[in-house]
């Protein structure tokens, strides 16, 4: 069993950022990537509102940057998937699968948020085979096919637009009857002569072929309740996010959507543990945000040792043991 | 470093190279960042089952006719045949151990 100072979970902006400040300063920090290496901006294509990219930045090449610049400070990335943690004793343990364990004194949190479905069952049956959460991975199946783009916010508008590469069509499935998106992605969506809007109306069913592949939507207006079919090959999911908390549910406050509550800047309800990014925001969602509270969350992390450092060298002192101090 | 323990298939082999045995089909493109990131896992599967199970990779990009015949219109996904029939679909980006335990039930 290994033991270090920091431990941090998840390799997306947060956790990277979080691994880059702490290796800066000197804490050694541990990083475990995780399945979803990079977490959700590989899935995304040109992210343009990265400050300092005039021209915008692949969401990919992008995270190989910030991993390859945490790592050129002395950060130990894991390709490996955080399985448990006990937040009971100190110092914390993060279990590696079924063998592995890590020891740490402080634990930063950056695990994200994963797609949500739609909880009609038929979605999940159907991933892989029509369905998708992921446009970059899964466009190219449909060229010259008509689809649907479920969500009204910026993530499904993105999607939607970038769809109109493949698709013949793209029809955006939106509950209410006005975009949550931000402006300019509004612009650019009702600009794009592929798109239309299906208003006021969700996905109540989608239809298969024998064969399994999605043939089309039973969509339902949710302010007439009058249902018709969509004959789509294909639906993309934008629904928003579910908080990556599995891990530390009953050990760690979280609010009522599953999401790690902090406060004074990335501290959460257990003295050394802190949180950064998606998995405790909720409502800016960005890749800056995410950087910015992974710093917090490293600079926060710094500290707590600091703090932890005092007493123990009192008590190193009343042994005889670093009587001339620090 | 793509392992030369997995085997290259394509539409004009597929069905000769998948007709005898446990074969896993990894099904993958070059722009699918899933892909790359469980391609190191599909390397050390390769390994491990040596003798056991052939471990084999198709591009969609190169070969339309497979995928579409099993109705794959995501990616990654993985497809187990044992002896020549279709046993297991696994859609999406998947952990080691995941994999392996779907390829123990077939052993």
């Amino acid at each position: 069993m290994s033991h270090g100072r920091v431990v941090i979970i998840g390799s997306g902006p947060a956790g990277l950022t979080a691994a880059l400040y702490t290796a800066r300063a000197n804490l050694k920090p541990t990083l475990v990537e995780g399945l979803e290496a990079g977490g959700q901006l590989m899935l995304t294509t040109m992210v343009e509102n990265w400050p300092g990219f005039r021209d915008g930045i692949m969401g990919p090449d992008l995270m190989t940057e910030m991993r390859a610049q945490a790592e050129r400070f002395g950060a130990e990335i894991l390709q490996s998937t955080v399985t448990r943690v006990d937040l009971s004793r100190r110092p914390f343990t993060i279990g590696l699968g079924e063998k592995r364990e890590l020891q740490a004194d402080a634990l930063i949190i950056a695990t994200g948020a994963s797609a949500r479905w739609l909880d009609i069952g038929a979605d999940r049956r159907l991933s892989g085979h029509g369905v998708s959460t992921c446009a970059t991975c899964d466009g190219y199946f449909f060229r010259g096919k008509p689809i649907a783009v479920v969500g009204g916010g910026d993530s499904a508008m993105e999607e939607a637009i970038y769809l109109t590469r493949f698709a013949s069509s793209v029809a955006v499935i939106h509950r209410r009857d006005s975009l949550r998106a931000s402006k300019i992605m509004q612009d650019k969506a009702f600009a794009n002569s592929k798109i239309t809007f299906v208003w006021d109306s969700e996905v109540a069913d989608i239809t298969a072929s024998d064969k399994g592949e999605v043939t089309g939507l039973v969509v339902r207006n949710l302010k007439t309740g009058a249902q018709h079919t969509l004959p789509v090959d294909g639906v993309f999911i934008a629904i928003g996010h579910t908080p990556n908390t599995s891990l530390v549910a009953g050990q760690i406050e979280l609010d009522a959507n599953g999401y790690i509550v902090t406060h004074d800047g990335s501290r959460t309800s257990v003295p050394g543990v802190f949180a950064a990014g998606d998995v405790q925001d909720h409502i800016y969602r960005q890749a800056i945000t995410a950087a910015g509270s992974g710093c917090m969350a490293a600079i926060d992390a710094e500290r707590y040792l600091e703090s932890l450092a005092v007493p123990s060298s009192v008590h190193e002192t009343a042994d005889g043991v670093g009587a001339t101090g620090r | 470093m793509a392992s030369d323990k997995v085997k290259t298939v394509t539409d004009g082999n597929f069905d000769s190279e998948t007709s005898k045995g446990l074969v896993l089909v990894d099904f993958w493109a070059p722009w699918c960042g899933p892909c790359r990131r469980m391609a190191p896992t599909v390397d050390e599967l390769a390994s491990d089952y040596e003798g056991r199970a052939t471990v084999a990779k198709m591009n969609v990009d190169d070969n339309p006719d497979v995928p579409s015949r099993y109705a794959i219109r995501g990616i990654p996904t993985l497809l187990l045949f044992k002896d020549g029939q279709l046993a297991e679909t696994i859609v999406g980006l998947q952990s080691k151990e995941a994999i392996v335990a779907t390829l123990e039930r077939h052993l």
